[in-house]
């Protein structure tokens, strides 16, 4: 074996990653030091959690979900996490195996919602029956669901594995279109309102090759396949765009996001649409909605009554999302 | 040495050694997307890989949000 050539910044032992946003590298024992100095430091700026929080986490089975589990767990705080069967095929049924082993090892309490068992359809057909892009049809089901079983289950914040690399694209693909309305609600922190639990994202310090990082070196297994659908979504490719941008100038995504969150942000503060919206409870499920029935009840009246759409049909024509 | 790529899944032999950065360079990968694990542990950029390693390229970049 060879040992590598690059030294820890902390103790000067061997290295396990390099980092060239923080000009360092790290041995695994530091490396975990600084993502947890990072998580701490987001929570503390963002106001995100305190020690009475019930915390509720989103969980998919992938890097994040499960590296921000174990990092909250890690820090104290009482998180229970919730995985939502999406009914993505292969795709999903690997997911939720990754979800539950994690929890079943660490003893920790795993909430599930299926759609299909549950709503009587799936990802792949809703977005067929509704001609919504996968994506879409995805993000709008999940939305519902953690909401629901956040504030069903009296916790007091919902969080959500977003990192970096997520945040960055978003605020990329924002930005490009001047979304005024989108940009104003771009935070780490989302309080709970009309009905909507509180959202917060302690990994925003957190690049996802970090945070894939903490999950090898902690030895959490986890799910690298990516979901089928999401291939050529313009997330994907916003990604890319950034990453070559921080190959050449390291530290870029960091101060794209991080500089918006302290410098731009506190601009757009009542400049969001929906801080004026009148919100009603839907007809059929009572969230919190700008109609009388919500845009899940209508997706679920949509999908539930199509024929079931096969995961191969829609994957092989790589919609994007917005 | 043999080197797994995923997304899709696959392998390729890679003759001789090179520190870690000259293999993605080859493979035309962006160091920021990957992480390089040899043997079952992480390594970084300037490790030298050796014949006979094994080797794992893994993507970092997920889609959705």
């Amino acid at each position: 074996m060879v040992a590598a050539a690059s030294k820890c910044r902390t103790c000067r032992g061997p290295a396990i990653i390099d980092l060239p946003r923080h000009n360092a590298n790290f041995c695994a024992e530091h490396f975990i030091e600084m993502c947890r100095r990072q998580v701490v430091k987001a929570i503390a700026q963002f106001a995100m959690l305190g020690p009475d929080d019930r915390v509720l986490v989103a969980v998919s089975g992938g890097k994040d979900s499960l590296a921000v589990w174990d990092m909250l767990i890690d820090l104290g705080y009482q998180a229970d996490g919730l995985y939502v069967g999406l009914g993505i095929g292969d795709y999903s049924e690997t997911s939720g195996g990754y979800a539950r082993r994690f929890a079943i090892e660490r003893g920790l309490r795993l909430l599930e919602v299926d759609l299909r068992d549950d709503y009587g359809f799936d990802v792949p057909t809703a977005a067929a029956a509704s001609r919504r892009a996968p994506c879409s049809s995805c993000g709008l089901t999940k939305r519902h669901l953690f909401d629901k079983a956040a504030v069903d289950g009296g916790y007091t914040v919902l969080v959500t594995g977003h990192n970096l690399d997520d945040e960055a694209a978003v605020l990329f693909g924002n930005t490009l279109r001047w979304d005024v309305e989108y940009l104003a609600r771009q935070l780490p922190v989302l309080e709970a309102r009309h009905g909507f639990p509180k959202k917060v994202k302690p990994l925003v310090r957190l690049t996802e090759r970090e945070t894939a990082a903490w999950c090898i070196v902690r030895g959490i297994d986890y799910l690298v396949d990516e979901c089928p659908m999401a291939s050529g979504n313009r997330h994907l490719s916003y990604k890319e765009v950034l990453n070559t941008i921080e190959a050449s100038s390291p530290g870029s995504k960091a101060s794209f996001y991080l500089n918006f969150v302290d410098n731009m942000a506190p601009l757009l503060v009542g400049k969001s649409l929906s801080d004026g919206l009148q919100l009603s409870g839907c007809s059929n499920c009572g969230a919190p909605t700008t109609g009388s029935v919500c845009s899940f009840c209508h997706l679920v009246e949509t999908a539930s009554s199509h024929v079931p759409v096969p995961v191969e049909l829609l994957a092989k024509k790589g919609r994007g999302s917005r | 040495m043999r080197v797994l790529l995923r997304n899709p899944r696959r392998e390729i032999e890679v003759a001789g050694s090179c520190p870690v950065h000259a293999l993605l360079s080859r493979l035309e990968l962006n160091r920021e997307s990957h992480l390089v694990i040899r043997n079952g542990t992480l390594v970084p950029g300037d490790a030298q890989l050796l014949e006979g390693d094994i080797v794992e390229i893994r993507p970092v970049i997920s889609g959705g949000a």
